[in-house]
């Protein structure tokens, strides 16, 4: 699989940079063969697809090399888009929930909230964000706050319709076991309905993790951040530094599969201790 | 139609001659559904008094569920009389005056056993020591012990059922709902529960309400079997069962326990006669 994604990446390489040196070659008249193209289509400086190897040599240099204070440092930039992530995340896990626990219990919530929740994932992020910044800017409120509300507006979603779920799948005959204890609402919520949802929550919350990085990423973009992954990609386009927005993208993925991994080792525990056959 | 049987009280022959837990005048129970209303349940009159095994046999769609279900306040009647323990269905609730075991375990898959045990108990507010040795008696009970820390996919479903079993005896009712305990279980492992049920009501004295469709389970178990019969679902007859307490499966053999076996299914038998 992986050998795959080299093989074709490396072609890809040669292919897409070719155009481009060929028509250098021309122009300045040098004699070149198919070895010579391929060699410089993989040691472009600012190749159309940099090789694999281009990257990874990046990424060592900006995440081995460089201290992490630094400006330069990949690992600066991730952590200042996983804080913005991980706040995010919290204020849309919270949301989600307590959107989910109105909607299962007050049947005029159930009614009139769910349109409203819909309605605003139909709206494109990449339009309402660089507004949810200018708005929260003219009343003081920049740097990570208005990055990880974004995230939260993007990964409550999920969350609601998981956890609107999990909290109605208990059956009939759970319920009606609580009735002939004669339990309180309260009673019947917390021994009932929030453990038979918690599958449902990390279901949910896997998903959402995800979609937290990529609402993170999306408010660095239209606010000209300095610092961030987006901010990275951001630069590396006005700049046409292609490796640089590739070795971005890399970090940004290793950054979003290490976060669904947290996710589900807590999942593993918290389901384990709950009798779950692991 | 066996009016007289009704009235009857069960006279001589039973051992726990009580005051009456269950009062039942004239009770209709109508279903609204979309196409036609369900009568489900016409003109109930039934009494059981306090140690009796009353057991409620008929095909699907008679209402013995239905019946259990008012009478654990999981159903409203549309009209007639019905008290539990001289109150209101609902006030016997309130008061957690009854155990009950549905046709599934339903034991909760996060709680260990111990834990499932110990769920009314948390309800009721009792104590940490409390729970915990109300858990212990009733697993031993139900020949349970050493399973406190599985979970219930650990068990088999015979073992499932005796915990939600424990479960309701936990609570300490003088009233046990019993709604086809054991329906789902193999036919060895049912006669175990069965045996295993009577000795728990032999010892405790408590009285026991179980539905099933089983003749030969009615009439090992009951000390009165009431027979109902579908569409709509009423009583056709109530037949003392008058075998000793302490019997054994032995006695599904003998000639008393025929004869009662033989009133029952023409019971059954009569209901089904004009509706198929």
């Amino acid at each position: 699989m992986i050998l795959g994604t080299l093989v074709l990446w490396y072609g890809g390489a040669i292919y897409l940079n070719s155009d481009l040196l060929i028509s250098n070659y021309e122009r300045k008249n040098v004699e070149w063969s198919a070895e010579k193209l391929v060699n410089d289509a993989w040691s472009m400086e600012r190749p159309i697809l940099p090789a694999p190897h281009q990257i990874a040599v990046e990424l060592n240099k900006t995440v081995f090399q460089k201290k992490i204070t630094s400006k330069r440092s990949l690992v600066y930039h991730a952590w200042i888009t996983t804080s913005a992530t991980l706040l995010g995340f919290t204020f849309g896990g919270l949301l989600g929930i307590l959107l989910a626990v109105g909607i299962v219990h007050v049947p005029t919530l159930d009614r009139s909230l769910m349109p409203w929740v819909i309605a605003s994932q139909t709206i494109p992020i990449l339009a309402i964000a660089p507004m949810i910044i200018v708005v929260l800017g003219n009343i003081g409120l920049t740097g990570t706050i208005p990055k990880s509300i974004i995230s939260m507006y993007l990964c409550f979603f999920p969350i609601t319709i998981g956890m609107v779920k999990g909290l109605r799948s208990p059956d009939v005959l759970q319920m009606d076991l609580m009735r002939t204890y004669s339990a309180s609402a309260a009673q019947i919520f917390w021994k009932l309905r929030v453990p038979a949802s918690v599958p449902y929550l990390f279901a949910s919350l896997k998903v959402a993790v995800a979609i937290s990085l990529v609402g993170a990423i999306v408010g660095e973009l239209p606010t000209g951040a300095v610092s961030g992954i987006g901010a990275r990609l951001l630069s590396g386009s006005y700049y046409g530094q292609t490796i640089q927005i590739w070795s971005a993208l890399v970090v940004a993925s290793v950054l979003g599969m290490l976060l669904v991994y947290i996710v589900a080792v807590t999942e593993k525990i918290a389901l384990g201790r709950m009798g779950g056959r692991t | 139609m066996h009016q007289d049987n009704i009235v009857r009280e069960s006279a001589a022959s039973m051992i726990d001659i009580g005051k009456p837990v269950i009062d039942i005048e004239n009770l209709n129970l109508t279903f609204q559904t979309p196409d036609a209303p369900v009568h489900a349940l016409s003109d109930i009159n039934l009494k059981i008094n306090s140690g009796e095994f009353v057991s409620f046999i008929g095909p699907s769609g008679c209402g013995k569920t239905t019946l259990m279900r008012v009478i654990a306040d999981l159903e409203t009647p549309t009209d007639g009389h019905i008290t539990v323990n001289g109150m209101s269905p609902k006030d016997a609730r309130e008061q957690r005056a009854y155990g009950y075991v549905f046709q599934a375990p339903a034991l909760y898959p996060w709680r260990s056993v111990q834990k499932n045990v110990m769920l009314p108990l948390e309800i009721m507010g009792l104590s940490k020591t409390e729970q915990l040795e109300r858990a212990e008696k009733n697993l031993a009970l139900v020949n349970l012990e050493g399973f406190e820390k599985k979970f219930p996919w650990q068990l088999s479903g015979g073992m499932q059922q005796r915990v939600s079993i424990a479960r309701a005896l936990s609570v300490e009712p003088d009233l046990l709902l019993m709604d086809e305990p054991f329906g789902a279980l193999d036919e060895i492992t049912r006669d175990h529960l069965n045996e295993q049920l009577l000795r728990l009501w032999d010892q405790t004295k408590k009285t026991v309400i179980f539905v099933t469709h089983s003749i030969p389970e009615s009439v090992f178990l009951s000390s009165k079997i009431v027979v109902m019969s579908p569409r709509p679902g009423k009583i056709i007859d109530i037949i003392d069962c008058n075998l000793p307490r302490d019997r054994t499966l032995d006695i599904r053999e003998s000639p008393e326990f025929l004869e009662i076996a033989h009133r029952v299914r023409e019971g059954l038998r009569a209901g089904h006669s004009y509706d198929d």
